[in-house]
Parts: C-alpha cells; structure tokens; sequence
C-alpha cells in the first residue's frame, strides 16, 4: 500500500510503470525502488538462503547488507532496495546464489 | 516514572505547573520538558523572551509564567511537542487547550476529536476551538480543544474521526 | 586519473558540512555519494532537530538535508559524484571508486572520511524472516518511497531511533502494538517517549524479544519481562500479533576505509565500536586523513554536521586555506560540539572521547 495522504511529507513518485514480479505483472513508479514497488504490491519474500532455503526479504534498504538480492532481466545478484523501477523489468525470486545465464 | 514508561509523573508536572492564581488570570503555557537536552528553539520562540535558559541549552525551558500571555507560539515551535497552553479562564465549563499536533487527517474547527492523557487514554470528545497552521515549512498544527475544565491537566492530545 | 585538493567520501550530513566548511576557506572538493540523494539519514528524517539554531534545530532533518544540498550544488568549489561508492583506499593515497558504472581512480590531497553507520542486528529464533526489518529500512520505505511499510509493528528499541522511527509509523498510518527495551531505562529524549505514549504508544522498558514467527513472513513475536541480569522472566511471556518487526538496537560506525587507511583504532564501547584515534581537529593518525560524523564514534546528526565543519576546516586549512579565519572558526566549531555534549545525555559521548584522547589522540 502506498501513502497517499501524509502530515509532513508529499511525495514524487514519478512516473508510473508497469514491471514483471515471477511473470506476474505489477505497477511501480520510476522514483521507487524495486523492492518499495513489491512491498507497496504486498510482496515481502524476495528469495531464499542459499543452505537452507529459509525465506529471505529486506533488512537495509540502502545497499548494505545484501539480504534483497533478485535476479532482475537475467541479472543475478541485484540489490532492488538501491535499484528504481523501469518499465517491462522482469524481477525473479532468487532461490540462493544467484545463476549468470549465459 | 516517566524514565520507564514516558509517563511524566505527579511530582513532574508539579514542577513545571504555573501557580492557580495564575491559572486563574488566563491562558499560559506549560511546558512539559523535565530532560536536560541540547535545544533551545523555544527560547527564540517567545515573543515576549518569557521562555529563558540561564546556562545553557541543555537546560530546562523556565517559563516566567507572570510574563507569559499564553500566545502559543511556543506550542508549535518546540521540536519535542512538550509544551502546551491551557485557559482556565474559557468559560464557566469548559477550558481550552492548545495542542501540537502533526498527524492527518487535521481537525477543522467545531469537529469533535476524542481527547487522549498523557498515557494515550481515552479522555472522551471534545470540541475544536480553532485550528491553527504552523505553515508551509513548520507543518505542526496547534489544535484548541474545549475541555471539561477538570480534565484540563489531564488532555495532551487528540485522535481524529470514529466520533459517533 | 581524477586529482582534487580535498576528497569527501559520503555526502550524509558530515560529508556535505564538511564539503562546505573546506569550500568557504577556498579549498576544492570532491564528494563521492553512494545514494543517487545526497543527504543521508537527514532524507528520511521527518521530525523537527533538536540543539540551537547554530545547527539549523527547530527545521526538519529532511528540510536540512535539502538546504545544505542546494548549498553544495550551487557551490563553484564543490564537484558532487552521486551514485559513486568508493571502493577503497591505498598507501600511496589514491582512492578507488565505481562511479557512472566506471571504476575511477582518485588522488587527494586531504580525505574526509564520513562515511556513517551501519545497523546494529539482534540475534533471536526467527530473526531472519522477511518482515524484520532495521528502523532506517522502515524510515526508507515510508518517508522516501511513501509505501507504508506494515499494517502492525512492534519496535525493538527505545533509544532516539526507536521512539522517533515509532512516531514517525503512527504518522503514516502505521499500528505500533508496543515499544519494547531492554535496558530498565528509556535511552532516547524523554519528550519523544511521552509524545509516543500519548498517542497510544506503550513504551515497555526491561523487555526482551525471545521470538519471531510465521511462514515465509513475520506474523507474530513474543515478548517477556526480563530481570536485572537481563534473563526472561518465566510467565510475562505475551503472544503480539504483527507483520514487522522493527529492530532499533543501536548502530555500528562503518570503518572499512579507516582500517584500510591504517589508521589507529581503538574499541570503544561508549562511540559504539571500533573507531580511529583522532585528534582536536579531527585528523586521524593517518596525517591528512580525516573523519566526521558517525565512524567516529554514534552521535546526533547535529553533532555531525558540526564535526564536518571542523574537519572541513582542518582539512583545508592544512592546505595553507584560510590562514586569518580558520582559527577562529574551528575553535567555534568545537565550542558547539561541548555545548551538545555537555548535558546528561551528552555523558556516554564525553566518556568515549575521554578514552580516545587518552590513546593519545585528541590533544
């Protein structure tokens, strides 16, 4: 859920788009983040540990301790709490280390 | 204790209450600050220099209550939303309070809005007085509550909708 | 290679004070930002700051951060890399960065450390579960992105953080079910505890998490009451229903590049961990390196923003910068720092820089 009425703050959203969560489609702004359009979407798993498969989902939000790694348009490994929305990206759960497909 | 729960105590508040002949005589600001922290914007708040420091910024606000006018501008000022106006001299019934308030949706005046203690009970609803904006940059609001005059020590905020 | 006089690494809001500071006395600088908005934690903070006017108190931390960054952009001396992490620091004093995607080599003159702080995490059953989340990570997602970040949170932490990160949900529109602290006292100011609990906060001092749990997500935690040795107590144990956990426990300064650097470090508990050994002026042992802000020890972002100026002044009076009114002016600038310190809660700080001077740095 987005804020859409806040004592303090407006917020600039920018423009909004439209991006792939595991094929499904969902709705994002290209000032988000991705991980703030999956949370806004409801979705808080983002991937699993690599040993164990425990569900894994955001910590930092600002690049630093690597629990919100997805795999975004083939690319593993991406931090989507640092990394904005575009339109058409496809965002995948990353089940551990993340796979470079060649 | 107000240490443990964030619940100033009796003894707190006695500190910092003006005299009832003062309360008597008109609105006045009480400031609810008991902690020595670095800040100060109270203090060039007041237009009538009745808020003072005499040390330093970590002092308490003192209040010179005999100089006060209960103008509120400190209301909106403080950065900690501790500082509060009350009128004992309203009406026959009721007081008025001013409070900072910084949430949405904001009251508009004659709305009834639930009145909350120091501890966020439920105090009952009471009728907004006036509403008054801090502006484009300060953004807190200072709401004038119309309360029972014997809960007037006792209100220091408010919740907005669900009145029946 | 990219030469500059003076280099800042992280523009929070040590790096842009110190940017200023070193460009006033005529220095040029360099400040390397990670984020793609300078500002850092001053971005997401919503409340009005505390202090004198000296360090903007009674504005919004979020307002402060935008001012200082106007200053810095319409600064001639001050060149801003956004989206540029700096990678690392080498004995012969080239920096390394990742900046536009490139990886850039640096040679300063001076650095400016200012890198801030990390979060500090909890260990408990269940603490790895999405839905656990640090009070800066919820602060991102409600105050920057506008998401709201939780239907019901219990917030881990009563410190400055904790009880102005709880504030700041209830104003977004957020359930907080409890503020739970370990410690028998509220850490943070007194005014942002009661402005929580009259709002329906409760703030439980001496109480503990012992777990978090749900499927794939948080749904509940449990909580107890814990004695003076900190050991739950058997029977307080309380079933809250909620789908974040909000940990507030404190930060660690990040230090990577001081280590690096070689500069003497010490531990020391009261500044949070390790940090360098630094003098009146803040130069490290490492001469022309220096820090301000959180690597050098947790403090306010007020005491940040004047510690950038000192070092800002330093560093560029070191450079022959501002002979006539460097002087004047640090000294300024550390008469505001014993000022925010002197108080009660300035205790834990002065105790901690005690300890560094008596490792031989502060003179």
């Amino acid at each position: 859920m987005r804020i859409e009425e806040h004592p303090i703050l407006d917020f600039d959203r920018g423009e909004k788009i439209t991006f792939f969560y595991n094929g499904q489609e969902v709705e994002g702004y290209t000032n988000e983040t991705i991980v703030a359009a999956l949370h806004a979407a409801g979705v808080r798993k983002l991937g699993a540990s690599p040993e164990l498969h425990r569900p894994r989902g955001l910590f930092c939000a600002i690049g630093n301790c690597s629990s919100c790694f997805m795999t975004v348009d083939d690319e593993p490994n991406v931090r989507v709490c640092v990394v904005k929305c575009k339109q058409g990206m496809r965002v995948e759960e990353q089940n551990g280390r993340g796979v470079v497909r060649v | 204790m107000l240490i443990n729960d964030g619940i100033p105590t009796k003894e707190d508040l006695a500190k910092v209450m003006p005299s009832p002949e003062r309360l008597a005589a008109g609105p006045v600001s009480i400031a609810e600050c008991f902690q020595n922290i670095p800040c100060n914007p109270c203090v060039k708040a007041c237009p009538r220099n009745a808020i003072t420091m005499p040390n330093s910024i970590n002092d308490t606000p003192q209040v010179d209550h005999e100089n006060c006018n209960g103008c509120g501008v400190c209301v909106g000022k403080c950065p900690g939303l501790a500082i509060f106006v009350v009128d004992m001299t309203y009406s026959e019934e009721f007081a008025l309070v001013k409070i900072p308030f910084e949430y949405v949706p904001v009251p508009e005046v004659g709305q009834m809005a639930c009145g909350l203690n120091r501890s966020g009970e439920e105090m009952g609803w009471f009728e907004v007085e006036k509403v008054i904006s801090g502006g484009k940059k300060n953004k807190t609001y200072t709401i004038s509550l119309k309360v029972p005059k014997d809960l007037a020590m006792e209100v220091r905020n408010i919740k907005v909708g669900g009145y029946k | 290679m990219k030469q500059i006089e003076i280099l800042v690494v992280g523009g929070g809001p040590a790096g842009l004070c110190a940017a200023l500071a070193a460009s006033s006395l005529g220095a040029k600088v360099l400040i390397c930002e990670r984020d793609d908005h300078p500002g850092g934690q001053l971005v997401k903070q919503t409340h009005k700051f505390f202090g004198s006017e000296k360090q903007y108190a009674g504005d919004r931390g979020f307002q402060i951060g935008e001012m200082l960054l106007e200053k810095v952009k319409a600064d001639e001396n001050i060149e801003l890399w956004i989206d540029t992490t700096v990678l690392g620091i080498y004995e012969d004093g080239i920096v390394t960065c990742e900046h536009d995607g490139e990886h850039v080599k640096i040679k300063p003159e001076r650095t400016i450390i200012a890198t801030g702080a990390a979060e500090k995490f909890l260990p408990f059953p269940g603490n790895d579960l999405p839905g656990i989340y640090g009070a800066g990570a919820v602060q991102t997602l409600m105050n920057v992105s506008g998401v709201k970040p939780a239907e019901r949170v219990l917030m881990v932490g009563a410190g400055n953080i904790g009880l102005i990160v709880s504030y700041q949900l209830k104003q977004a529109g957020v359930d907080i079910a409890a503020i739970i602290e370990g410690a028998p006292k509220i850490g943070g100011y007194l005014v942002h505890a009661s402005k929580d609990v009259r709002s329906g906060i409760p703030v439980l001092t001496s109480h503990t998490i012992l777990e978090a749990y749900g499927k794939d997500r948080v749904e509940g935690a449990i909580i107890a009451k814990i004695d003076d040795k900190w050991q739950p107590i058997p029977g307080t144990e309380q079933d809250i229903k909620c789908d974040v956990i909000c940990l507030a426990v404190g930060l660690s300064p990040l230090t990577e590049l001081c280590w690096q650097a070689g500069c003497e470090m010490a531990f020391i508990r009261e500044l949070s961990g390790h940090v360098p050994i630094v003098d009146d002026y803040l130069e490290t042992t490492v001469p022309g390196i220096y820090v301000a802000g959180d690597v050098s020890g947790i403090e306010e972002a007020s005491s940040a923003m004047v510690e950038g100026r000192l070092a800002g002044l330093s560093a560029a009076a070191s450079l022959g910068y501002g002979k006539e009114e460097a002087p004047e002016l640090q000294k300024a600038a550390m008469a505001e720092l014993d000022e925010l310190r002197a108080g009660p809660m300035g205790e834990r700080i002065r105790m901690g820089l005690e300890k560094v001077a008596a490792k031989g740095g502060a003179k």
